[in-house]
């Protein structure tokens, strides 16, 4: 009697264990999932996105893409955006949290000053950007010009259009890393640090003897991370630029969203999406290794 | 156990000259993240002219005239109302959930526990935008295109895996003896939930509820994708609307600059500690 009641409990614990699943499993299904798979299909289609039609072509749409000099530069775009990202606002916020830490300084107040452009929505800050900063005739840029300095805004020209546009993006992201570099950093174990410091090391010895290695994991994922986001950044280039002036900042996403919803070549565009993905998942495969210990073990 | 010692502490410092130099260079960044944002109030007050005049300049007068007037030309009223929306039913999805799968994976009870993890692993490394044609189509189908609900559910799926670990973290701090003792007493699963798990991870649940919240208000591709009518346009949306027809009229854009920055800065001074916990514990590895 009693053995059948506690199977009975189990059998309804696990019912109720999977029936919890659920909610997540029909999220994530019907809106990343099913969209997914009909991306993938939709990639060996000619499609115009709206009828009903699609044609089966094969791999037309990737030897398209193939021979498509816009398709290389956006790719180039997306690598050039990588390398500026995994290092400039990395530097710029290890620098800042280790000196917060270091030297127990107004840390809630930086913190919270930093992080105040990662909280506004990219258009805010893109709007905010091309008026009070870019503009010749309200911003920065226009004050200088009049004050007789040979300066134009950077998205105007071809060679400078992704810096500026970069700029942007990393005044607002760095903040973010600053923050989380933080919480890793205040992990460190005090005792390692008193014991170096008796020792007489300096600033550079600390930071690469005592701090470093403190945050290293928390480092290496971000850079992980931000290698995934670089091959998916659309907002703030789309926001500033549409990807020009003559597809000078073009990157994939803005590439495949042009191609899907201004030329309406949505069986093309899904097999830009695609290949974008399948570099992005190169970096993927970092991530879930580099966290898998922590999930899985 | 022993604590062990950390940086957490407080410490004397001598102030020595590399002090002194770390405390101008944070200063220094202070004043770069706060630069583009105090030029925008500056000039929020002033007209036109006196912004083309001189974006430094002082304003002549303190008056609200220009956030009276931006308010009601963008119409950041039912902007406002629309991002509230999309918002909340964005939080209502992204909390169930994530809670639900967060509770699934910290007590991996159920076998599907590991492809259930590496699938939302998996999620997170995939740049979701390249899914947004057949979404987009699909939306079109069900004719819940400028349906500000079913978007802000939308964006709750594609922000799911974060919230999830996230969620977690917040369960695997739950003492079993408490669930096992409540079990005895011959609650089922549900009442274990609600009555024993759920009142022990609620402030895990608001900085979840907090971090969606954030993606969610601030959210740009889904929006402008799947919003195409006017009148469902969200906050972020009507404000761009209003960069694209009053782009003359920079007094205009000044003011609904400060009216987009205003209320995001003060729910983040408000929920602060919310923010950054949510924030640090997504990403920093143990």
């Amino acid at each position: 009697m009693v053995r059948t009641r506690k199977r009975k409990d189990v059998r309804e614990r696990k019912l109720a264990y999977h029936l919890l699943s659920l909610p997540a499993i029909f999220l994530s299904g019907s809106i990343v999932l099913l969209p997914a798979i009909q991306t993938i299909f939709a990639s060996f289609t000619k499609w115009n996105g709206i009828s009903k039609a699609k044609v089966w072509i094969g791999l037309q749409n990737y030897q398209e893409i193939f021979h498509d000099w816009v398709f290389w530069k956006s790719l180039t775009n997306n690598i050039k955006w990588t390398i500026l990202f995994v290092t400039v606002p990395v530097i710029i916020a290890m620098l800042a949290s280790v000196f917060i830490a270091h030297y127990r300084i107004g840390h809630k107040t930086f913190q919270a000053i930093y992080l105040i452009p990662y909280l506004l929505a990219p258009t805010t800050n893109a709007i905010i950007w091309l008026n009070i900063i870019f503009s010749p005739n309200a911003g920065l840029v226009g004050f200088l010009q009049r004050a007789g300095w040979q300066i134009t805004s950077p998205l105007g020209n071809m060679s400078t259009a992704l810096l500026g546009v970069a700029m942007v993006d990393i005044w607002h992201y760095w903040g973010f890393l600053t923050v989380i570099f933080l919480a890793a950093l205040r992990q460190t174990p005090l005792d390692q640090l008193e014991s170096a410091q008796l020792d007489g090391a300096n600033g550079w010895k600390l930071f690469f003897k005592i701090y470093l290695p403190n945050i290293l994991p928390t480092v290496s994922l971000m850079i992980v991370l931000i290698v995934i986001y670089s091959f998916m950044t659309y907002d703030y280039i789309y926001l500033l630029t549409q990807g020009g002036p003559a597809h000078s900042t073009e990157v994939l996403s803005t590439y495949a969203y042009s191609l899907a919803f201004s030329a309406f070549k949505f069986g093309k565009a899904a097999a830009v999406s695609l290949s974008m993905g399948l570099i992005g998942s190169v970096a993927a495969y970092f991530y879930t290794w580099l966290s898998r210990k922590e999930a899985i073990e | 156990m022993k604590s062990k010692r950390l940086l957490t502490r407080s410490r004397n410092q001598k102030k020595t000259v590399a002090f002194w130099i770390a405390v101008s260079i944070l200063c220094l960044l202070a004043l770069i993240s706060l630069f583009p944002l105090a030029l925008v109030v500056l000039n929020s007050f002033k007209s036109h002219t006196e912004i083309m005049l001189n974006p430094f300049s002082w304003p002549t007068s303190f008056s609200f005239h220009n956030y009276v007037y931006t308010w009601e030309i963008g119409k950041f009223g039912t902007g406002f109302i629309n991002s509230i929306k999309l918002t909340a039913s964005a939080i209502i999805a992204g909390v169930i959930g994530s809670s639900t799968m967060g509770y699934v994976l910290a007590t991996r009870r159920v076998k599907t526990w590991r492809p259930l993890t590496l699938y939302f692993m998996l999620a997170t490394t995939v740049p979701l935008q390249m899914f947004m044609l057949p979404l987009y189509s699909t939306f079109v189908d069900l004719k819940l295109m400028g349906n500000v609900y079913a978007v802000g559910v939308a964006i709750a799926a594609w922000n799911l895996p974060m919230p999830i670990f996230l969620m977690r973290t917040y369960f695997l701090k739950v003492p079993f003896e408490l669930e096992e003792a409540a079990r005895i007493d011959g609650a089922n699963t549900f009442h274990v939930l609600t009555k024993v798990i759920m009142p022990i991870v609620s402030p895990g649940i608001i900085t979840v509820a907090c971090i969606i919240g954030l993606f969610s208000w601030n959210e740009y591709l889904l929006t402008t994708t799947l919003l195409k009518n006017e009148v469902n346009f969200t906050a972020t949306l009507k404000f761009l609307n209003l960069n694209g027809t009053f782009s003359r009229d920079f007094s205009v854009i000044m003011a609904g600059a400060v009216i987009m920055v205003i209320p995001m800065v003060l729910v983040f001074l408000l929920l602060q500690k919310r923010f950054i916990e949510g924030m640090a514990n997504g990403a920093v590895k143990g």
